[in-house]
């Protein structure tokens, strides 16, 4: 038994020394007020528990080593003492009112979602997440870019494996961003430590959140809350920005994605559509239906050689638009732009030998989203 | 040097402490497998409960050994994240209804019998009934894993709408078996109660019994009480998967968040069942291997009821971030808080029964002893989750991992191994080779630590429950985890090993087989024989 | 506390034919629900259950009627019986407490009141109220009406009411002694059951069949359903007991003051009164 405490003791130490340090053993003290109270509260906490451990199992251990029935010790008879009880019912109470009295304050403010000047807008989907800056038609949906060799271990892994996203969620610094939080299909939660904000979020409801990130800088974390296969693979980059140019990110992208919608109007070559259908396949249909459209029966029906698919043009296209309700198929009209969606259709009509030959133009599928 | 000890019961008269008189009532039981399947006796239904949860026990092990194998590095060696879910789901599932509770019931019926003088349980046709659906129920589960579309992945708490809308076909079965071991569970707790109340020795007051009884009455009461709402919760998932109906939908006017609501009542309350027990095992070890009597009876009494009442005010603790209005946040806070209260005066009873002792280190104690010091570890990080604030950073994350593994594994696991060394002398008439348990003691607390409580490392640092890969920082905490899993894991072939060996022989135990036992069932003669009791004992009150 | 009379039972095999039976039931169930099987197999399951129990209880009686039970095993019963109704309870209780958290949460949030109405954006059209007609997502089709509790409900709620206190009669006249009196007041009570069991049928039909309310018809018809389904099958399974407790009453059992038996089928059924009189004020009127 000792040995035991000697290696409680140490580990302990050990926990303490380093977490001056913060990094990989600790929580992070992270990038926000918040996050530094909630770090203090935590270590407070620790102490305490720490200071009454040893207390604790100091007269447990003394006790062990002092009355050893090998030692000759005799045993005593008493068995009562009402002041004693009293006495240790009382202090633990008074500490746990003095650890309430903080936490409180710290929660109350964590509440607090009023007067934000950034609305952003956060989506859960299997297995990637959206987000929309509200009042500003910016959108995008964010997935792992680590590469799916790397996890298979057919290649070697990068500095940021399963950390890392194609389209970070870029914030301002010095500015309260209000999260809005739900979900397309399961529960999801989104978490990033640095931020200590983690926030479930629930299909059907909207959950609040905010942040107000005081230094700038690049910030992961991943999904928290069990939703499925890829629950390990649906990791968050935050690229925290000075103001000005964080202003100058969201000008350019709003330029952007007009750029896109002009697209709407063109004719497309099947080539072009072709090109596009497989960069979107790739990052938001492949995680259900693979990249050889061969899917994973029974969950995700193939989509390779699928027959209804190759023979039925119009449900195709309403399957991707609207989903199958019930399942986990989810529907895309709000997520992809008419562009995404007419050329990831035009793919799945054409590519792995489903060589159908139409083509889906996205003026088409806009005039279907306006019906 | 004898210590001076508490004076033993005198029992005024009783047929069975002369050894093995029988009743001559008794026609001779049926042989073979038929005498266990058709038994109304508590020793052999005991006996059957407690080999049950051996063997879920390592079933449940083995998932785990499967879930740390595959964490052993990061990127997918092993398994696919689809299986691993499955397996994470079952190991929880397992653990929690198939080995832990099954052991508790095992032991509620073999020695509340005997510790209350009682000839058997107040219903032991029930008795057999309950003992029987378990391995229905259990089949029934571990056979949804080969079903289409593989078995329940959802994880032990199977959050709506990933266990309704987005679950695999298996989960009917899933559910209907749950339905089974609920029933098993309650009507198993009945009897108990029944037993309890209605069967002690003439004689022996509710402020007699020894306090494994007492705190099986509080948590017979809890299952009881929690029990069926488990049973309502599954069904209106049952409900939503094949009849269309929206309880845990918004589309039609349901709510996701009410599933975890209901289940965390019945769920939180289930966390102090798999406790309780283990909290009246110590209280009976320690004193006897103390050679004292237990310090502070009543408040020991009441401090139980204390935290099973409180365990009813607490449940959403598991849901500080789904987004609970203020006010919730923090009632749910300050009464998780609370518990701390009666479980320090437990905590600080046990030492105190322990100060001026005159202690040996047999292996019942040193799982005990062990138990108070781990347990109180894991205490303390229930303590730190329940921090609301905090809690959002801990959610999730093996910080909680390691929090209810502490109270779970050298917590309920490690009370019912010092339960098994014992009473094993009881059981058997032979004590178990001590050298083996010392070994096995000490494999066990290296192995548990070393799997443990790296994880409050790796969660701290950011890495949540429940994932089949992980990013490169958690790698060597992850490692050391799965060494300490198969280190622990193995050595639980040791305690197979000891109550084989035990069954089978050994040092003759006499009927009061610890020096300093002084409840009821040490009155019997070692093994007890099949009927004890049978003219109820005179309970005398010790005067100390 | 007795000496040593208590009646230990010796092996019984009808404990491990009925978890073998409730097993091949559920697993019967499981398979109809999953994958359309025929209702064989459940049925099966379900004849073994019901033939376990009635030898068992067979057993039981017999028991009792050799004179081989004493007062302590009577208490032992007693707390049985009690804790299993309090078991029920509880069961009842988790529906009851999703249809008051889904009335004064849920649908308020999702219709823009309350602290979390801000999930409302989700659901621009959708107007909180209950009776709840219209679902907030348009693809679920709520009921287009609901009863009036001062019809059919309260019908029932009076029958219901009316059968207790038939009980009761029954009851009293059994411990004086008029096993004649004892006969009809419980036949009484059958009959009454069984009205119920009528009348909550015909309203079953009526829902499904001119107020389109269904189990699929969003949240009201799903509590609506399971808390008047699980009362109904209460009521069943009750006015079974009742009535092998008058076939009892007829073939002569139970003395004046020793007949448990009816005295838990009467708490059963008191029980199963009292949950109607929470569901008639939760589920119909307010
Ligand atoms: C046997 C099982 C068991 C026990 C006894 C406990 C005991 C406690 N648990 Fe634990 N818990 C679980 C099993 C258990 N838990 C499980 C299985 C989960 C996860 C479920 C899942 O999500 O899968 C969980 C999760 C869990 C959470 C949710 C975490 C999250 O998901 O974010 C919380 C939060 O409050 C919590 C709190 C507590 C508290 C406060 C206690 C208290 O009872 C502890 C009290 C004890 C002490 C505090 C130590 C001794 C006291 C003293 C020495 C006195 C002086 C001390 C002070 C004043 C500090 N537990
Ligand atoms: C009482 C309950 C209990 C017990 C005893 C245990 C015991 C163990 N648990 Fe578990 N655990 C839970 C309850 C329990 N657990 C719960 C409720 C969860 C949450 C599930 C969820 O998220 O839904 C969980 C989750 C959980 C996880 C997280 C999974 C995840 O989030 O993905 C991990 C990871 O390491 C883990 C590990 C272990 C280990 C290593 C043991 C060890 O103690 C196991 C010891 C091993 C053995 C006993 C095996 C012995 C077998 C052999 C030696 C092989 C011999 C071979 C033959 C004889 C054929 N458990
Ligand atoms: C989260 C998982 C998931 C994602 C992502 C996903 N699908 Fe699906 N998809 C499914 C499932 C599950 C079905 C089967 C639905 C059913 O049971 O009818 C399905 C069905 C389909 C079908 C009909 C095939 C059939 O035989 O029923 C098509 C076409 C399809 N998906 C295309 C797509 C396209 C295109 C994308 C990407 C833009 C996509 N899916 C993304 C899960 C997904
Ligand atoms: Cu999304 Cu986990
Ligand atoms: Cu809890």
């Amino acid at each position: 038994m000792r040995s035991l405490w000697r290696w409680i003791v140490s580990s302990s130490v050990f926990l303490s020394i380093t977490s001056v340090h913060a990094n990989g053993w600790n929580m992070p003290r992270g990038v926000t007020d918040v996050s530094g109270e909630i770090y203090g509260l935590h270590m407070t906490i620790f102490w305490i528990c720490v200071v009454i451990g040893a207390v604790v199992f100091g007269a447990m251990f003394y006790s062990l080593f002092r009355y050893r029935h090998s030692k000759g010790a005799k045993s005593a008879n008493f068995h009562e003492h009402t002041t004693v009880e009293i006495f240790w019912t009382t202090i633990p109470l008074l500490i746990l009112v003095g650890m309430a009295v903080p936490a409180t304050a710290t929660l109350t403010k964590m509440y607090d979602a009023s007067e934000a000047d950034l609305d952003v807008m956060i989506i859960g989907q299997q297995w990637r997440w959206r987000y929309e800056y509200l009042g500003e038609e910016v959108a995008f949906t964010s997935n792992m870019s680590t590469p799916r060799a790397q996890i298979s271990g057919e290649e070697g892994f990068g500095e940021h494996y399963l950390r890392e996203v194609d389209e970070p969620l870029v914030l301002p610094i010095n500015r309260k961003v209000r999260f809005l939080m739900t979900s397309d299909d399961v529960i999801h939660s989104w978490w990033v430590p640095e931020l200590a904000v983690k926030q479930d979020t629930i299909p059907g409801f909207i959950n609040e959140n905010w942040v107000n990130i005081n230094e700038p800088g690049i910030y992961r974390g991943q999904c928290a809350e069990l939703c499925g296969i890829d629950h390990a693979f649906m990791p968050i980059v935050v690229h925290a920005m000075e103001e000005a140019e964080f202003d100058a990110w969201m000008v350019e992208r709003k330029e952007a994605m007009k750029q896109e919608a002009l697209g709407v109007d063109r004719e497309w070559e099947m080539q072009e559509l072709m090109a596009r259908g497989e960069t979107v396949f790739e990052s938001i249909c492949a995680a259900c239906h693979q990249s050889e459209g061969q899917g994973a029966p029974p969950a995700f029906p193939a989509l390779a050689g699928n027959a209804r698919l190759i023979e039925d043009r119009e449900w195709h296209i309403q399957t991707v638009i609207n989903g199958v309700s019930g399942t986990a198929m989810p529907a895309f009209r709000n997520t992809l732009n008419p562009v995404e969606l007419a050329s990831v259709v035009t793919y799945t009509r054409n590519a792995w030998g489903n060589d159908t030959g139409d083509s889906v133009q996205p003026a088409d599928i806009a005039r279907r989203l306006a019906q | 040097m004898a210590p001076k000890l508490p004076p033993t019961y005198p029992l005024e008269h009783s047929a069975t402490t002369a050894a093995g008189s029988q009743a001559p009532t008794h026609h001779a039981p049926p042989r073979g497998l038929l005498r266990w399947l058709l038994t109304t006796n508590h020793k052999e239904i005991g006996s059957l409960y407690l080999i049950f949860s051996l063997i879920m026990f390592f079933i449940g092990g083995i998932f785990a050994l499967v879930i740390r194998a595959e964490l052993f590095q990061p990127g997918l060696q092993l398994v696919n994240p689809e299986f691993f879910n499955q397996m994470t789901t079952m190991h929880g599932l397992i653990m929690v209804f198939a080995a832990v509770m099954p052991a508790f019931t095992g032991l509620a019926n073999w020695m509340i019998p005997l510790q209350i003088g009682a000839p058997d349980m107040a219903l032991p046709r029930l008795n057999n009934f309950s003992f029987w659906l378990l391995p229905v129920a259990f089949t029934l589960l571990l056979s949804t894993l080969f079903m289409p579309g593989g078995g329940p992945n959802f994880g032990w708490t199977f959050y709506a709408p990933l266990s309704t809308t987005y679950a695999p076909p298996s989960t009917t079965f899933f559910i209907l078996a749950l339905h089974i071991a609920g029933i098993s569970s309650i009507l198993g707790a009945i009897n108990i109660i029944a037993t309890i109340l209605n069967m002690r020795a003439p004689g022996m007051r509710m402020m007699d019994m020894p306090l494994f009884v007492w705190t099986w009455l509080i948590t017979a009461f809890l299952l009881i009480a929690v029990m069926p709402v488990l049973a309502g919760v599954i069904t209106m998932m049952l409900m939503d998967i094949n009849f269309g109906t929206s309880f845990f939908s918004a589309a039609g006017g349901g709510d996701p968040v009410l599933f975890q609501h209901l289940f965390w009542f019945f769920g939180h309350p289930e966390v102090y069942i798999m406790i309780l027990p283990a909290f009246g095992i110590v209280s009976v070890i320690i004193p006897t291997f103390a050679r004292k009597p237990l310090f502070g009876y009543p408040s020991m009494v009441y401090a139980t009821a204390s935290i099973a009442l409180l365990s009813f005010m607490v449940w959403a603790h598991h849901m500080f971030v789904v987004g609970l209005p203020l006010a919730a946040e923090l009632f749910f806070m300050y009464s998780t808080m609370l518990i701390a209260v009666p479980t320090g005066v437990k905590i600080f009873n046990w030492i105190t029964t322990l100060f001026r002792g005159s202690i040996s280190f047999e292996s019942p104690m040193l799982f005990s002893l062990a138990f108070v010091v781990l347990f109180t570890i894991g205490g303390f990080s229930g303590l730190m989750l329940a921090i609301s604030p905090a809690d959002f950073q801990y959610h999730d994350t093996y910080f909680v991992v390691a929090h209810f593994h502490y109270v779970l594994v050298p917590g309920a696991v490690f009370a019912i191994m010092a339960a098994v060394y014992y009473w094993l002398p009881k059981w058997t008439g032979h004590y178990p080779n001590e050298r083996l348990a010392q070994w096995h003691f000490w494999l066990s607390v290296i192995g548990v630590n070393l799997t443990f409580f790296p994880m409050h490392f790796s969660g701290l640092a950011g890495m949540p429950r429940r994932i089949p890969d992980y990013a490169l920082q958690f790698a060597d905490f992850n490692m050391l985890s799965s060494l300490g899993a198969f280190l622990f894991g193995f050595s639980q072939l040791l305690f197979v090993l000891g109550v084989v060996l035990c069954v089978r022989g050994g040092k003759k135990a006499p009927a009061q087989a610890w020096e300093g036992a002084w409840d009821l069932e040490w009155t019997v003669p070692s093994p007890a024989p099949l009927h004890t009791f049978e003219t109820p004992p005179v309970f005398k009150r010790p005067t100390p | 506390m007795s000496g040593g009379t208590y009646y230990v039972p010796a092996t019984s095999r009808w404990p491990i034919l009925g978890s073998v039976a409730l097993g091949i039931m559920m697993f019967g169930i499981g398979m109809q629900l999953v994958y359309d099987a025929s209702s064989i197999i459940m049925l099966v399951g379900l004849v073994g259950i019901l033939s376990v129990m009635g030898f068992w209880f067979r057993d039981v009686v017999r028991e009792s009627r050799g004179g081989l039970y004493d007062t302590q095993m009577d208490r032992s019963f007693r707390w049985g019986m009690g804790w299993f109704i309090f078991s029920e309870a509880m069961f009842f209780a988790a529906f009851f407490g999703a249809l008051f958290y889904i009335r004064t949460f849920a649908v308020p949030w999702l219709g823009g009141e309350g602290e979390k109405g801000i999930s409302a954006l989700l659901w621009p059209d959708f107007v909180p109220q209950w009776p709840l007609m219209n679902p907030p997502d348009e693809a679920v089709v709520g009921p287009r009406g609901i009863f009036s509790p001062w019809q059919l409900p309260l019908v029932n709620t009076l029958i219901l009411v009316t059968s207790s206190i038939t009980l009761t009669v029954a009851h009293e006249a059994l411990k004086e002694g008029h096993r004649k009196i004892c006969r009809n007041w419980l036949t009484g009570t059958v009959l009454l059951g069984l009205c119920f069991i009528l009348i909550q049928g015909l309203e079953y039909y009526e829902a499904y069949a001119h107020y389109g309310i269904t189990l699929e018809a969003g949240i009201f018809g799903a509590t609506f359903f399971i808390l008047t389904g699980f009362h109904g099958v209460h009521v069943i399974v009750g006015t079974i007991i009742l009535t092998v407790m008058l076939v009892r009453v007829h073939q002569g059992h139970f003395a004046k003051e020793n007949h448990f038996a009816f005295e838990a089928a009467s708490w059963y059924w008191h029980f199963v009164d009292v949950v109607w009189i929470g569901l008639f004020i939760f589920v119909y009127v307010i």
